[in-house]
């Protein structure tokens, strides 16, 4: 496991800074990649979640609050109301915790109230949501036989809690899928743009495998949607794998979608054609149009190379280890 | 006077009466309907000791928008409940709806089990139900009532006048209400949903590649470092609601009539669910005269932004053959518009919509980090902030060791504001320079001194947070779900109540059962007396409140599905007894 968590980080460092550099420098618009001394080391993702996790409550009460009323001081529009720096911020007197707990109770019912306020108090925790998003269902046309590709997640669940599933396959026409995984995970926040996922994975196409998934799914600072996860196989393999999308909006519907992929791996495994280390990469581009937010078809370039001992396995097998698909798909979600 | 009022308010909604009626005379089968009935637009009268207002699913139609609605008494808006100071007040409530009700008489001082807040000090109203509500009238103004419950966004509010004993302190020849609300063909449940799921899903006025936003590259990359929206001013747009002037779209052609010389009192109240308009009627100048139902020193002025669940009465002279009463959201993504005319059918130009503004240092919680504090700052294009942004560590969005323990540190809270300063004297996001008046917080002067100028003897700080991305809202980091303390008050206790907004955006937050006094630099006695107040993008605001009121009451921000997503607190006022029941 502590491997795992080392590999995911490692996985996680390589993947924003592949992004950085893979973000186009195309228009004034776009946060163009920022050079070292610019980018605050408070700002990074890893930061955040460490941050988040380790939020510490025992806070030096005093200093911070002579730094507040000297803020104040500072902001204060009008001479009238300066005048608060002399009201103490005191606990309410005793007569304001006297009974009842609720007001309403001996009035109306005190069982009435209860389930109003149950039902109440369930309608402002906010809904339950159940979304699902195709994010990408495609037609790869290259060099061969064309293929097809479905990437869908979705989930169930409140602001905090929810489970994930996520679905993922490809292939060519005319053959047996190529591959299809599906994964499901249970997701919790932990900081404001991050939730951590655990569950499992299973690989649908031979040799079939179940792995124990550990991931980060959040936003990273630039707005970049990313997806890291370690997977450790029944067999003991452990591999990784980083996404990371960037939604560029050309016009309020226009958008252009940048992606990345990276899957790395702690050793090889020759039945899947996997060699340690880097396995492969896969740069993309899509361009989309919203006819509404949850309907937009797309088209773009997609390319993917094997790389070090994968690349070797992909030569042995005849295949080429680059490959590029020029795709049309459409990207949904209800 | 009244007589004449009533009967130009009615004859505004004649015309859409005489076309729903074709609607609803069709049979029930040709109409294709859930329920039957197409709401009328606009307001009958309900005035008298004993009222009786029915509750049913409905349809309602604007432009090509069409939709389910909830009515009262077959209108959107209910009916226009006139009252009289000084009378009791008896009002059935009948649910013939599928769904829970209640009515919140906002703004009224009431016994706490009438104020008509399921969970809080009733129960909600089933479907079949009746409930009868039974209180005296203390007070005079310009007020209004909505359910408490989902129903509200679906059309479930009305206009509330009360007239007062004493002779109203200005003359005017004719009196109407201007009730503006938004309305989609969206169920509440859907649009929850879609903000739930997707950040920014009604906003189509996003940077992109190709906008003509005043923004360098610098600050662009700013904001998408901090990943947020110089954009996020309105949650819910004109993509999805039409605004309405007393439930009448931008294509009904409503008309307020007046005869050239005539002074028309007008009556602004914001019953919409989420939207913050800016009103103005270009070619006349506007004269405040009471804010939120109190009577106010007069004002003139040329525009003003009107919160959520805000009032405004303004007197006009109307000059031309006719003038436009422009209501345009605050994001731009549309306006309500009604005609004040001298003439049926005359028409005066509606002016188009306004670049949309984008937010600032101020609204980033940084206003007094860069020269313009006072009231305003520039936007981001301006020289030299998006660098005081970036210089040394002030760019910490989230220094949550600024905070007090008070409040709760988790996913919910992606913004902490560095230095919210006090801005009463901001007339409100894309007002700050657009060439003439515009009201703000600290013109507002109480007419007449009041009789409480204790100093409050304690400070009571409120944070109010939230994260745009997950669509969380919440006091303090929690929201009303997880909290179990409510905001406690002793009895005729006299506190000052400090806010500090800890988010992007404008919340109009308001407190049942009370009236506050602003602090807004006027003098102790002539603060001005609200029931909802905007806590400005990374600002904080204050008032100073007598908690005079025995009970439990609901304290919340009006912007619908910010309360319903957690922006939610409960106060009391102990002890109860010696009247608390009544």
């Amino acid at each position: 496991m502590i491997r795992a968590f080392f590999l995911l980080g490692t996985a996680l460092a390589v993947g924003t800074s592949a992004m950085a550099q893979e973000q186009p420098h195309a228009a004034h618009t776009m946060p163009a990649p920022q050079s070292p001394q610019e980018q605050p080391a408070h700002d990074m993702s890893a930061m955040d979640v460490e941050k988040a996790a380790s939020q510490d409550r025992a806070k030096d009460s005093a200093a911070q609050s002579g730094e507040m009323s000297a803020m104040d001081h500072a902001a204060m529009g009008h001479g009238t109301m300066a005048m608060d720096s002399a009201i103490p911020e005191t606990a309410p007197p005793p007569e304001a915790f006297e009974n009842p707990g609720f007001a309403a109770d001996a009035f109306v019912g005190a069982d009435v109230m209860a389930a109003s306020r149950a039902e109440v108090i369930g309608e402002i925790r906010g809904p339950k949501v159940f979304w699902v998003q195709g994010d990408r269902l495609e037609y790869r046309a290259r060099q061969g036989e064309d293929g097809y590709l479905f990437d869908l997640q979705g989930y169930y669940g409140g602001d905090l809690n929810k489970l994930w599933f996520k679905a993922e396959g490809e292939g060519a026409f005319g053959e047996d899928i190529e591959s299809a995984e599906l994964q499901a995970l249970y997701s919790r926040a932990i900081a404001p743009f991050f939730d951590v996922q655990l569950g499992v994975k299973q690989d649908l196409t031979g040799p079939e495998r179940t792995h124990l998934a550990v991931g980060i799914q959040g936003l990273v600072p630039y707005e970049f949607e990313v997806d890291a996860a370690a997977f450790l196989s029944t067999k003991g393999d452990l591999t990784a794998r980083i996404e990371g999308e960037l939604d560029q909006r050309i016009t309020q519907r226009l958008i252009l979608q940048p992606r990345a992929e990276l899957s790395l791996a702690a050793q090889d495994i020759p039945e899947l054609g996997v060699g340690a280390g880097l396995d492969s990469v896969e740069l993309g581009v899509r361009l989309r149009y919203e006819f509404a937010r949850e309907f937009a078809p797309y088209i773009g370039v997609d390319q993917e190379w094997k790389l070090g001992g994968s690349a070797d396995f992909a030569r042995l097998a005849g295949e080429d280890p680059s490959v590029t698909n020029y795709v049309v798909g459409i990207r949904f979600w209800f | 006077m009244s007589a004449l009022s009533r009967r130009s308010f009615l004859s505004s909604s004649t015309g859409a009466v005489a076309a729903t009626g074709l609607l609803t005379a069709m049979p029930a089968w040709a109409r294709g309907a859930v329920s039957g009935t197409v709401a009328r637009k606009g307001s009958d009268v309900l005035s008298g000791e004993h009222l009786t207002m029915s509750v049913a699913d409905t349809l309602f139609t604007t432009g090509s928008r069409r939709g389910p609605g909830v009515a009262v008494n077959g209108t959107i808006p209910g009916p226009l409940v006139r009252l009289k100071e000084g009378q009791n007040l008896v009002v059935d409530l009948v649910n013939n709806s599928t769904h829970g009700t209640s009515i919140h008489w906002h703004g009224l001082l009431v016994p706490f089990l009438m104020d008509g807040v399921p969970g809080v000090s009733m129960a909600a109203v089933e479907p079949g139900e009746t409930y009868r509500y039974e209180f005296p009238i203390r007070q005079s103004g310009t007020y209004w009532w909505h359910a408490h419950t989902l129903q509200e966004p679906l059309g479930h509010y009305g206009p509330l006048i009360i007239d007062p004993v004493e002779p109203e302190p200005h003359q005017y020849d004719r009196d109407y209400v201007v009730m503006l609300s938004d309305w989609s063909e969206m169920s509440p449940h859907e649009i929850m949903k879609k903000l739930k799921v997707a950040d920014g899903y009604f906003n189509y006025n996003q940077t992109t590649w190709t906008d003509d936003y005043d923004m360098s590259g610098e600050d662009r990359r700013m904001w998408a470092r901090m990943r947020m929206m110089p954009t996020d001013i309105s949650d819910v747009s004109g993509a999805t609601y039409t605004f309405l002037v007393n439930g009448h779209g931008p294509e009904d052609g409503l008309e307020y009539l007046f005869r050239p010389g005539e002074r028309v009192r007008l009556r602004f109240i914001n019953g919409s669910a989420m939207t913050y308009f800016n009103v103005r009627i270009p070619g006349t100048a506007m004269t405040v005269i009471q804010a939120d139902g109190q009577n106010v020193q007069p004002v003139e002025t040329d525009e003003f932004q009107i919160g959520v669940a805000e009032t405004y009465d303004v007197i006009v002279e109307p000059t031309a053959l006719a003038h436009a009463i422009v209501a345009e959201s605050t994001d731009r993504s549309g306006m309500g518009v009604a005609m004040l005319t001298s003439r049926p059918g005359a028409k005066a130009p509606v002016p188009a919509l306004r670049k949309p503004p984008l937010l600032t240092m101020a609204d980033m919680g940084m206003g007094g980090m860069d020269h313009s504090a006072h009231g305003g700052g520039d936007t981001m294009g301006g020289d030299m902030s998006g660098e005081a942004a970036m210089a040394g560590g002030a760019m910490t969005m989230r220094d949550t060791s600024r905070l007090p323990e008070t409040v709760k540190v988790g996913p919910g809270l992606d913004m902490v504001s560095a230095n919210p300063v006090d801005r009463m004297d901001y007339p409100g996001l894309g007002l700050e320079d657009v060439g003439h008046r515009v009201l703000d917080y600290s013109q507002l002067v109480s007419h007449k001194p009041h009789a409480e100028v204790r100093q409050p003897t304690r400070l009571k700080t409120l944070h109010l947070t939230g994260n745009m991305h997950r669509y969380m809202w919440s006091f303090d980091g929690e929201k009303f779900s997880a909290v179990t303390e409510p905001i406690r008050f002793a009895y005729n206790e006299r506190v000052r109540v400090k806010l500090v907004n800890d988010t992007m955006m404008a919340h109009p937050i308001h407190l049942h059962g009370h009236f506050f006094e602003l602090v807004n630099g006027a003098a102790p006695d002539r603060q001005p007396k609200k029931h909802t107040l905007t806590v400005q993008p990374g600002s904080s605001a204050q008032f100073d409140l007598t908690a005079d009121e025995r009970g439990d009451w609901a304290f919340h921000c009006h912007l619908f599905y910010h309360m319903h997503n957690g922006m939610f607190q409960v106060v009391t006022v102990r002890p109860l007894a010696g009247g608390g029941a009544k």
